[in-house]
């Protein structure tokens, strides 16, 4: 009955936490549980979308946009693609695999048991109004700080995927003689 | 104006900042679970994206409940990391399939003695 | 605060049916102009001047049979034209389609919200286009639509790199994300296609990719793919699809607008705001003058929508390697070469002089380089 009580008296926002989060693990969930690897792209883009939604309500707007045009945008257009091409067949044996299953359970049931108790023995602090920046996550703050503090790991980025592009163009190569998939 | 910014978001007065580490960790166990249960090497990527959205999601969280930028600053370059790991974790499979047709990696015990 | 909110609302429905209405008698206007280049009659039989034309059509692509292949997927199959649909809608949010209504005190702006990422969000959406397609063309289980789907999807990544790097160009020169600031700096004769032609250029051939339209419409060329990603669709799946790519023009012409040439700014807009105040009053006359610009900022949307109807009946459609080329090899570079000129503009005290002048040296650097290019090809 107490239940019922607290979902009545949720408001506006917390109703979109909770929903969002339900999003967020349904869409987890159905990521690394699809046998087919499509649908799972598809779960994963639906988790980033929440995950997105929830930077909004955490007032970091810049961070949810970067996240849709990253990840959403990019990074699972890349994996869309390469499922496509590789044209894996639907079949996932290892669900169907008892062993597996329950051995990962266990394991990933253990970890969230000693994160859950962990996080028990905590005690949030207060936040302060008066003393809070409304303006964390907007890009002008995220920007100064970029480009003055974190100048050296930015520019380090940028070397990275230079690498990184670099090395995907010469893995992707086809070798002499190679067929083409 | 309509435009006058509120003193802070309602979501910081409103929801504990626990429920977000709480998410932010159920997130982290599917993604080991999926490491754990599938063999598709595609979807054993996807399940590492989970995890480092899960704490791109702890960070921010963080981040937004003590309004301290550096956190943001933090998911910024994991971003930027993941997207370039991606681009090469699937010129790898691509690799792999090419190799043995198949990107199941319990097929690749060639180093097994 | 209720009416505010009221007002606000009818804003934001009156944004949706605009994009819509105005997707609907693009397609007409699309056959009235392709008949006008190739001296056809083009419709003219449904209504005066076929303008019910749209309707017509509509009424037959839902009365077809809503038709699924067997080996489909059949939820994915669904979920693609829904998707395009979704994304092409999206992006009209963040669109400052004028300046503010005062109405009991309060300033409500014409635009369905305002964030201080606004261009982001775009970039974002348009980068979520690809879904729609790609799924549909996977979904269907046909060669051809797969074909289109890929086609697709590695042409829109091509082309927005090249559209990101012209953007930023112009993020430079208004320092803000917001396309209310942005459009707010243009104001007095400041647009930005006066500063940045070669980012317009850049803008405008991305955008082209981006809506897969002539000279770019690989994913559904008929002479090679059949029909490409839509092969397989019939009915109003296939009738969003299009219409998709309509409304995709609609806005990207209103984002073109908003970028370049000034959003709702035109000549001697304060001479008439002063005049209109001072004749109507400070109300009235504010929220004339902002539907005056309103309209101005439709007039050069439509003009955008000529231009690339224009042009797919004038060009005809690039070899796949081609597109690529162009992509890659000339539009990223010449975005690069941009922003390094944008960027010596802007810390000079000129900047408008600085650019044309770093375009002219560009300009001329390539041509002594290609002509040193042949010289040396033709001696040896």
């Amino acid at each position: 009955m107490e239940t019922l009580e607290t979902i009545k008296n949720l408001t506006m926002t917390q109703w979109s936490f909770y929903a969002v989060s339900v999003l967020t693990l349904f869409g987890a969930l159905g990521t690394i549980l699809s046998k087919n690897p499509i649908h799972s792209v598809i779960y994963l883009i639906m988790t980033f979308f929440s995950l997105s939604a929830h930077y909004v309500l955490l007032n970091a707007q810049f961070l949810a946009a970067v996240n849709i045009v990253v990840y959403a945008g990019a990074i699972m257009v890349l994996f869309l693609f390469v499922v496509m091409f590789l044209n894996i067949k639907d079949e996932a044996p290892e669900l169907d695999n008892n062993k597996i299953v329950i051995g990962a359970s266990i394991v990933g049931g253990t970890i969230g048991v000693i994160l859950v108790a962990a996080i028990r023995l905590t005690e949030s602090q207060k936040i302060d109004p008066s003393t809070y920046q409304i303006k964390t996550g907007f890009i002008e703050t995220l920007g100064q700080l970029l480009y003055s503090k974190y100048l050296l790991p930015f520019e380090l980025v940028s070397v990275l995927f230079l690498i990184a592009m670099s090395g995907a163009v010469m893995l992707g190569r086809k070798e002499k003689g190679e067929r083409n998939f | 104006m309509e435009n006058q910014l509120p003193a802070m978001p309602d979501v910081i007065a409103q929801v504990p900042l626990n429920n977000y580490v709480l998410l932010a960790s159920i997130l982290f166990i599917i993604g080991i679970a999926g490491v754990l249960i599938r063999r598709n090497a595609i979807i054993m990527l996807m399940s590492i994206e989970l995890m480092l959205n899960a704490v791109n999601l702890l960070l921010v969280a963080f981040s937004s409940y003590r309004s301290d930028p550096n956190g943001q600053i933090f998911v910024f370059f994991i971003m930027a990391v993941a997207a370039a790991e991606v681009a090469v974790g699937l010129a790898i499979i691509v690799m792999i399939y090419r190799n043995i047709r198949s990107i199941d990696i319990s097929l690749l015990d060639k180093l097994r003695g | 605060m209720d009416s505010v909110f009221l007002i606000k609302s009818l804003i934001i429905l009156g944004i949706f049916a605009l994009s819509l209405g105005i997707a609907a008698y693009e397609t007409y206007f699309e056959r009235v102009i392709a008949a006008f280049i190739q001296d056809r009659v083009g419709p003219d039989r449904a209504g005066p001047f076929g303008l019910l034309q749209p309707l017509a059509d509509a009424g037959k692509l839902f009365f077809k049979e809503d038709f699924i292949p067997t080996l489909a997927d059949k939820w994915l199959f669904i979920l693609g034209p829904s998707l395009a649909m979704l994304t092409a809608l999206m992006t009209s949010a963040v669109i400052p389609f004028g300046d503010s209504i005062l109405y009991d005190g309060h300033e409500i702006l014409v635009q369905g919200i305002e964030v201080n990422i606004g261009i982001l969000w775009v970039f974002g959406v348009v980068s979520l286009g690809v879904y729609g397609i790609l799924i549909g063309g996977w979904a269907s289980n046909n060669k051809y639509s797969l074909y289109g789907a890929i086609r697709a999807a590695s042409q829109n990544i091509s082309y927005e790199l090249a559209m990101g790097l012209s953007i930023i160009a112009v993020l430079m020169m208004s320092g803000s994300l917001s396309l209310r600031t942005i459009v707010e700096e243009q104001h007095g004769m400041n647009w930005n296609v006066f500063y940045q032609p070669l980012g317009f250029i850049i803008f405008l051939t991305c955008s082209f990719a981006e809506c897969n339209r002539t000279p770019f419409d690989l994913p559904e060329s008929e002479n090679e793919l059949v029909a490409g990603y839509h092969t397989e669709y019939g009915s109003m799946k296939l009738g969003l699809f299009l219409f998709s790519e309509y409304v995709n023009m609609f806005i990207s012409s209103a984002v073109i607008a908003t970028l370049f040439f000034g959003g709702f700014n035109y000549p001697g807009m304060d001479w008439v705001y002063s005049a209109l105040t001072s004749k109507m009053g400070e109300v009235t006359g504010h929220n004339l003058a902002t539907l005056v610009g309103t309209l101005v900022f439709f007039g050069k949307i439509a003009f955008f929508i000529f231009v690339y109807m224009w042009v797919r009946w004038t060009l005809p459609r690039f070899r796949y390697d081609q597109l690529m080329d162009l992509g890659w090899k000339g539009l990223i570079p010449l975005a690069v070469v941009n922003m390094i000129i944008t960027a010596a503009a802007e810390l000079s005290n000129q900047p408008l002089l600085v650019n044309w002048i770093g375009l002219g040296v560009f300009i001329a650097l390539l041509y002594a380089g290609s002509a040193l290019m042949k010289s040396k090809k033709t001696s040896v």
